[in-house]
């Protein structure tokens, strides 16, 4: 096909070619052409012109030679005939002929011949003194008359006494002469003497009394003689026509034509020469009727061409040529784009099609990936289940959030396609950021500790505890901008801070600026280098905004500011304000405007030096956008970088905040209540990120700088208020210790256990953040916790060290035993029309000692449940004939609502009886499909959960702690 | 995976008293090969893990009801399908019952053959439907087979309890 295409369109354009080139070929003959016809025009009108302008003269001069030879016979027969005696003789004939020559331009010479007849032969010879002689210049011999020459010019003095009746021409002309009485011309005959062609002009002169119609006898009678003359045509005209302009140019032939068949030469060469196509023939009238007589003009030589009949169509040819060809190469050209069009389009669709492999490949991938991990993370849940001690608990724990975190991962590769493509959905789903946090420190806890790293988490009391978003996109923020400070820091710290957008904003600006406009900034350097920065770890930090001066000022912000007055006028949406700051090696000014482009790194000595691909932050920025908010960095080379991005979210209702936080967040244990801590750190910062996670476990904190202040704070606390609470825990840094401080606390404590100060013994707990820290510590400290922090490990440290495992432990743990405690001694209907579903999960229900009945289709649930009944729960399914799962749930609501009705109406009238819960049966729907549209549903016909068949246990436990839990008097 | 040499060596003296330790091999190779052909899935596993003490005879119980349950659905199936005019909306209602129950039960293959067969439905593919039928009696008879060798083995492994208890 393509080979036929590109053929014919060869074909097509070769053909093009040749019918260019033939057009212009074409238009350049054609105009030569014309041009030549013009010029032809032009050459044969001259021709035209010259050849009558030579006719007319000759004619006229002939005209006026043959006038003047009238003159002349006019003169004789007045002078010698009329005269007696004559008054002409030889003499004054050839003066005055001589004198008028110049009137006769044509004739080299007239002679006057006298008529004699025979018989006056003798007189005549006798009186001249001659005898008449022939043209052969004999004795004229005998004859009727003679017509002898008496007078001539001298040019022709040669033929005196010449009989010119013995010349054929001349004698004929003669008798046709004195018959007409005008002058006639002999046919062009070779002349005497000259020998040159000429003709004869023969005049005849009569004797006087003629009168003017006489008859040719008459004429003949009365006939005295003859004057001639001879034209030598060739020398005169010649002459004649020297004078003209243009005489170089034509050749001219002038023809007798009497005869016209035969045509006799007068004038010109024998041979017609010239240029022969083009010619022009005059008629000439020389007065004789009898003889007819033409001019033949034409040029010596073919007219010569004109350079424009050359130049102009070549000129023509030339822009034609041109023409054509920037027709075809603009063709051409437009072939070639076009096919590198069709190419590109070739390309385009190959590219999509890669794309679409891609996309292809990363599902399988991640799917293959997945399956593995699945494994694992089963393994660990079955480990989980097991007896562990705490510790052996946490690592597990760890493993698991960590395995769930690669899962995330794998899943997140696959977002930077969906990104691509445009289809990633942001969800909106209540969640706990700061559990999220936890989780996302908890990832990078090996890494930070095996670097010797601060890794800290701060949020802001003000940010709501549930906000509802996308966790899983913030999640993968957080990690993405965590994972690469880990990544690029080798010492100080890493420090995640949330704030609230709002104040935040408020305080970091005018702060900073105030702080710059107050201090120079040589000052300003000067101060820190002295000392150390008010940081997280004391190193210093690229953006000082995050100096503890602003710090401070933020939290004096919560503080002064009462929970009540947010709460009035919530917002439904929250912005917040995250800002990730670390004290790694920084982003080359060079390189920092190309940050958050894909796959590109500060150079490519960095993939070598700390690996990664480059995509994470072009993932966060898509997803930061996604969310609403604007991501950007200040970074300086050797100090570190700090990324500050904010997120908006909307404010959860109270209602699901009380659910989410059962449900979503691993519930942080309750039992340190109303304790009281002392934190011993001498940096700011890191004390209010301690104090923080106290505080979310609902510890009271105070702080002191070094461990002597806490000493003195303690006493005279305890002087004061002998009932104040008793600090149970003392949280000391490693930089405020050093050797031998676990003797010297020891013995002050237990001195001021003695002084009554305090009634036990506090806990003493060092906070690290290396593992080899532990080597160090004294044998009194009560226990070491790794850093970074989290709310639930050292709730799990704090719960070993004062021993509430056993109490806490149930709590803690969402295993099968956990599920065990929710769901023993209830009453549980199970609702499926299938038998095996029905029987599984009533035997699953059992195992955790459930005691379980079930129902095999919508309407025997209905009449199990007709009120009052003793069921706890019920588990539905939600596709059923008949009587589906949400019908049946829609018709047990409406009984209970009638049914509450008419409780609250009696409970008003007795009163006592108010106390009694309303009718409100858990119904969990069960469902293979799991998507958001049956759960939606489910809700909406009055259900209060779902779970998925067949039973997960981590699932169930949620769906099941939701409502078991909240109604706590319902058991023992 | 071939089953490995002894499981065959078992299976040659089915009724030596060779001890109740050599029957529960037996049992165990029998479920493993079953897991490793993708007959079952996690779900059985959480099945017999559902047995103990209270319940003895539960995997069994289970196993039968959805043998019966099954070959009910099969049947109706088999006829709706043979039909003319294919009721798509009852032939999808028998096999999301089937599939729910090969769920619970753990049936692998039977639920991933049942998963297509929906889908045909919903197509309203005949012809598909026929096939992935086929597709489902294929696998559920292989099932059955191996839940029947299955079954025996635990009789006798239970009246081996009860005559060493006796």
């Amino acid at each position: 096909m393509a080979v036929g295409g590109k053929r014919r369109w060869w074909w097509k354009r070769r053909a093009a070619v040749v019918a260019g080139v033939t057009i212009a070929v074409s238009v350049w003959l054609g105009s030569h052409c014309y041009f030549r016809r013009e010029n032809m025009a032009k050459a044969e009108e001259a021709l035209v012109s010259m050849c009558e302008e030579r006719a007319r003269m000759i004619q006229d001069q002939f005209a006026v030679s043959v006038n003047h030879v009238h003159a002349l016979a006019i003169l004789i027969s007045t002078f010698y005939y009329q005269k007696q005696p004559p008054a002409l003789d030889q003499e004054t004939f050839a003066y005055y002929t001589a004198k008028t020559a110049f009137e006769r331009p044509l004739l080299n010479g007239v002679a006057y011949a006298e008529r004699i007849i025979h018989s006056q032969r003798e007189i005549f010879e006798t009186r001249q003194g001659w005898t008449i002689m022939t043209m052969k210049r004999e004795p004229s011999p005998m004859q009727d008359e003679y017509a002898p020459v008496i007078y001539s010019q001298e040019t022709v003095s040669y033929i005196e006494a010449i009989d010119m009746m013995s010349g054929e021409e001349d004698r004929e002309n003669i008798l046709r002469a004195r018959a007409t009485g005008k002058a006639v011309l002999t046919k062009p005959f070779r002349l005497l003497e000259s020998n040159h062609l000429g003709v004869v002009l023969t005049f005849p002169v009569y004797r006087s009394g003629l009168p003017e119609d006489a008859t040719v006898e008459q004429r003949v009678e009365a006939t005295a003689g003859y004057l001639g003359g001879a034209f030598d045509v060739e020398s005169l005209v010649e002459n004649l026509l020297r004078q003209l302009a243009g005489n170089q140019d034509i050749t001219i032939n002038v023809y007798d034509i009497t005869n016209a068949s035969e045509p006799l030469i007068m004038y010109g060469p024998q041979i017609p020469e010239g240029y022969m196509p083009l010619s022009h023939v005059s008629m000439l009238d020389f007065g004789d009727p009898f003889r007819k007589h033409q001019m033949h003009c034409r040029y010596r030589e073919k007219p010569p061409l004109p350079l424009s009949a050359i130049t102009t169509p070549f000129g023509i040819f030339v822009i034609i040529m041109l023409g054509g060809y920037i027709v075809f190469a603009a063709k051409n050209h437009y072939d070639n784009v076009k096919e590198d069009c069709r190419k590109m389009e070739e390309l385009k669709v190959q590219a999509e099609a890669a794309d679409v492999a891609k996309s292809q490949f990363l599902a399988t991938v991640s799917h293959e990936i997945r399956t593995p991990m699945n494994g694992v993370l089963g393994m660990l849940d079955m480990l989980l289940d097991t007896d562990l001690n705490l510790t052996q608990k946490d690592y597990a724990q760890t493993a698991q959030v960590c395995g769930k975190a690669l899962i995330s991962l794998i899943n997140e590769v696959l977002d930077r396609a969906k990104i691509e493509a445009g289809k990633l959905e942001i969800e909106a789903v209540p969640f706990d950021l700061r559990s999220i946090l936890d989780d996302v420190i908890s990832l990078f806890s090996s890494k930070s500790r095996e670097k010797g790293i601060e890794l800290a988490v701060f949020v802001s009391d003000k940010v709501p505890e549930v906000v509802t978003g996308d966790p899983g996109r913030f999640r993968q923020i957080i990690t993405n901008l965590v994972g690469n400070s880990v990544k690029f820091t080798e010492r100080g710290h890493i420090f995640v801070q949330v704030h609230l957008a709002d104040n935040s904003d408020l305080g970091a600006d005018e702060k900073v600026y105030s702080g710059l406009n107050g201090l120079s900034q040589s000052e300003k350097v000067q101060i820190m280098s002295d000392c150390t920065f008010d940081t997280l770890s004391g190193f210093e930090a690229a953006d000082t905004r995050n100096n503890w001066e602003n710090f401070k000022l933020l939290l004096s912000d919560e503080m002064i500011l009462p929970e009540a007055s947010t709460s009035d006028k919530e917002p439904d949406i929250v912005t917040l304000i995250v800002r990730v700051e670390d004290t790694g090696i920084g982003i080359p000014l060079c390189a920092q405007d190309r940050v958050f482009t894909p796959f590109m790194q500060a150079d490519s000595s960095t993939s070598r030096n700390y690996g990664g691909t480059g995509i994470g932050l072009s993932i966060t920025k898509c997803l930061v956008e996604l969310m609403g908010g604007q991501i950007n960095f200040i970074s300086r080379p050797n100090v570190g970088s700090t990324f500050t991005f904010t997120a908006v979210f909307k404010r959860c209702n109270k209602d699901a905040i009380a659910d989410t936080k059962r449900t979503l967040s691993e519930a942080l244990p309750t039992g340190f209540r109303g304790m009281k801590a002392f934190i011993v750190d001498g940096k700011p910062v890191r004390n209010a990120v301690t104090r923080y996670h106290l505080k979310r476990l609902g510890i009271a904190v105070e702080v002191a700088n070094t461990v002597k202040m806490m000493l003195n704070s303690l006493t005279r606390q305890n002087s004061n208020f002998r009932t104040g609470r008793q600090p149970y825990i003392i949280l000391i840094e490693k930089d405020s210790w050093y050797t031998g401080m676990d003797v010297y606390l020891h013995n002050q404590l237990l001195l001021l256990k003695q002084n009554d100060c305090v009634l036990e013994l506090p806990k003493i707990i060092l906070l690290v953040t290396c593992e080899y820290d532990k080597m160090s510590t004294g044998s009194l400290v009560d226990t070491v916790i790794n850093k970074p922090l989290r709310a639930s490990t050292v709730a799990a440290c704090l719960q070993q060290v004062l021993g509430m495992e056993k109490q806490q432990k149930k709590e803690l743990s969402n295993g099968p035993t956990n599920l065990r405690n929710l769901l023993a001694g209830k009453n549980i209907l199970v609702i499926d029309d299938n038998k095996v579903n029905l029987r599984v999960a009533a035997s699953a229900l059992k195992k955790y000692g459930a005691r379980v009945e079930c129902a095999e289709s919508g309407k025997d649930a209905l009449s199990l449940l007709q009120l009052p009944h003793k069921f706890d729960a019920c588990f539905m399914d939600v596709q059923m004939p008949e009587m589906d799962g949400f019908e049946a749930t829609r018709q047990i609501r409406l009984m209970e609502s009638k049914e509450n009705e008419q409780i609250s109406i009696g409970g008003a009238s007795r009163g006592e009886d108010s106390m009694i819960v309303e009718w409100h049966l858990p119904i969990l729907a069960m469902t293979a499909d799991v998507i958001q549209a049956t759960y939606e549903e489910c809700l909406k016909c009055g259900m209060d959960g779902y779970v998925s068949k067949p039973f997960e246990e981590q699932q169930l436990f949620q769906a099941v702690a939701k409502f078991l839990v909240s109604k706590p008097s319902s058991d023992s | 995976m071939p089953p490995p040499l002894c499981s065959r060596v078992l299976l040659s003296h089915p009724f030596s008293p060779m001890s109740l330790m050599a029957l529960r091999e037996q049992l165990n190779m029998l479920v493993n090969s079953m897991y490793i052909e993708g007959l079952l899935d996690q779900q059985f596993q959480q099945l017999q893990m559902l047995q103990d003490a209270s319940s003895p005879g539960f995997v069994a119980e289970v196993i039968t009801l959805f043998c019966e349950d099954a070959e009910r659905i099969l049947t109706e199936l088999t006829k709706l399908v043979d039909q003319a005019v294919v009721e798509f909306q009852k032939v999808d209602a028998y096999v999301h019952q089937l599939k729910g129950s090969s769920s619970s039960v753990g049936a692998q293959n039977v639920k991933l053959a049942c998963i297509q067969f929906r889908q045909f439905c919903e197509e309203n593919n005949k012809d598909g439907c026929l096939n992935a039928l086929n597709v489902v009696k294929h696998h559920y008879y292989l099932l059955r087979n191996k839940f029947d060798t299955m079954l025996q083995l635990e009789q006798r492994i239970q009246a081996y309890d009860s005559k060493q208890q006796n």
